[in-house]
């Protein structure tokens, strides 16, 4: 494979995600890759990202696949995976289960593995499911507010009012 | 405090001291968090958000570690204000620029910040002067084990603390390094350091002033991996390459000292000239002509000027400090004088005023 900024054999595959425009794969000669980390071409003082993955994505899905996947949809926040790809953010903390298997080869890619090794809440992790449903909840509240049904949306505020304070009461 | 009164302040990550501060400017480690039932900021709206921060504010403020801390409404502070902020380090460019409800809180010391609605709902920051890395770590996992018994954080066995960018997924730790390279940047082997760097996937940066522009030989080290390593393998990791990266840079200035002798007193005594005599400087060469002269001083070449100084020079030679010193707001034009201004009278040749008689 050339470089795409001269003609000598790229040997760095840079996966760079930013805001703007999401997944950007770069494939450089040393040279030019050693200009485009330091000069930081698309960087920002602050990573907008945590920045240059010096490793390669595989997104090996066809044409089809990938039409498909860009269409799924989280059923807690609603982003859609061509949402995420675009803009190289996640919707909301279930978005890691619901495209789980989509991001697990990125997470291998980017880290030294999938599995996370390091210190954990000392507060169990059992109520995470019922927060989700919390995201959930309210923007289907929003929702039935906006379609001004109010009986819906007086049915869900009481339901996550429910919620909210089972979890007071477990603190 | 109050905003105003942080220009005059030193700031920590200039204060010049602590281990190894000749070459290491400072540590750093961020941990990025979110709440547990709310989306990512991307799928925010305004209520989220303004419910975010007022969760927060609420929880830490209730008593403990954190009543102590000054709060700031980003939201609410004009663009002045914020570009100070990211000028001391204390939010990030992001925060600065953002729409809706934000807020960062600070210890007195600016070594604590906490930035509420980034990239994530939380990101905590602890920063010590010098090669401190130990020290940092200490610090954020104490308040990040006070902050999760207030706040249900977002958390997955196996995905560790989830992050809106999976690439901090996991630990949500970042190590950061802040180091002062001049004299491997003049022998060209600075590159050398940086591909060597890459290669054991560690990321470095340009520290960078007005713009995009590279600011003053300043470098930041720091890890890429979050995910699949703990915490402390991967601090390790930064601070186990730390030293050589150190002992590079005294081998090139030791080198400079002993075979280019002329060639670096010239550039270290043109450097300091440039910057007492100038009428009108850029943010740019302030900070190419600063390195020069913080190297001659650590090599003891120039002796009427300590880093601290210098350090601060830095700093209050950003455009929003030297606005602040001046009092008034200024273009880029009025800037370049103002501190050329500045600088004269912090670097004034008091030899000639006091030897004359
Ligand atoms: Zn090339
Ligand atoms: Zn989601």
């Amino acid at each position: 494979m050339k470089c795409q900024k001269c003609e000598k054999p790229a040997t760095f595959h840079i996966t760079d995600i930013t805001g703007k425009e999401g997944l950007l794969e770069l494939h450089l000669c040393p040279d030019c890759a050693k200009h485009y980390l330091q000069t930081g071409e698309g960087q920002q003082e602050t990573p907008k990202i945590s920045g240059v993955l010096s490793t390669q994505l595989k997104l090996e899905q066809t044409a089809e696949d990938l039409k498909e996947l860009d269409g799924k949809e989280c059923p807690i926040c609603g982003i859609s995976f061509y949402e995420f790809r675009q803009a190289g953010r996640l919707g909301c903390p279930h978005d890691y289960v619901f495209f789980g298997e989509e991001l697990e080869p990125l997470l291998i890619n980017v880290h030294s593995g999938s599995q996370h090794v390091g210190k954990q809440p000392k507060r169990g992790v059992r109520d995470t499911e019922s927060q989700t449903e919390l995201i959930r909840l309210r923007r289907e509240m929003k929702e039935a507010v906006q379609e001004e049904n109010y009986e819906r949306a007086q049915e869900l505020r009481d339901r996550i009012r429910s919620i909210e304070g089972e979890g007071q009461s477990s603190e | 405090m109050v905003i105003d009164e942080l220009h005059d302040r030193c700031g920590e990550w200039l204060k010049g001291d602590g281990p190894q501060s000749d070459i290491v400017m400072s540590s750093r480690i961020r941990l990025a968090r979110n709440l547990a039932d709310f989306p990512f900021i991307r799928r925010c709206n305004d209520i989220d958000r303004a419910n975010i921060e007022s969760t927060v504010r609420e929880r830490l403020g209730r008593e403990g570690a954190f009543t102590t801390l000054n709060f700031f409404n980003v939201a609410k502070l004009n663009s002045l204000d914020r570009q100070l902020l990211v000028e001391r380090q204390l939010i990030s460019r992001e925060l600065s620029n953002a729409d809706g409800a934000r807020a960062v809180a600070i210890d007195s010391s600016e070594r604590l910040s906490l930035m509420v609605n980034e990239e994530d709902h939380l990101r905590i920051q602890v920063m010590k002067s010098g090669l401190n890395l130990d020290g940092a770590w200490e610090q954020i996992n104490q308040l990040d084990d006070d902050i999760e018994s207030r706040l249900t954080y977002a958390f997955h066995p196996k995905f560790g603390y989830l992050t809106a960018c999976p690439t901090n997924a996991g630990t949500g730790i970042r190590v950061s390094v802040l180091v002062h390279l001049p004299a491997l940047a003049i022998t060209h082997q600075i590159e050398k350091v940086f591909r060597s760097l890459q290669k054991i996937n560690l990321v470095v940066r340009g520290l960078y002033g007005e713009g995009t522009q590279a600011m003053g030989d300043f470098y930041q080290i720091s890890n890429q991996v979050t995910l699949g390593k703990t915490e402390r393998e991967i601090i390790d990791q930064v601070a186990d390459v730390i030293p050589y990266v150190i002992d590079y840079e005294r081998k090139a200035r030791q080198y400079l000292l002993d075979e280019k002798q002329n060639d670096l007193f010239d550039r270290v005594s043109r450097a300091y000239g440039t910057l007492q005599t100038a009428q009108q400087i850029s943010s740019e060469e302030t900070m190419y002509l600063l390195s020069r002269v913080r190297m001659g001083v650590n090599l003891g070449l120039i002796d009427n000027l300590e880093i601290p100084n210098i350090n601060q020079l830095f700093l209050r030679t950003q455009p929003a400090h030297l606005q602040k010193i001046c009092q008034q707001a200024l273009d880029t034009d009025q800037r370049n004088v103002e501190r050329a201004n500045y600088l004269r009278r912090q670097l004034k040749r008091d030899d000639t005023d006091a030897q004359s008689n």
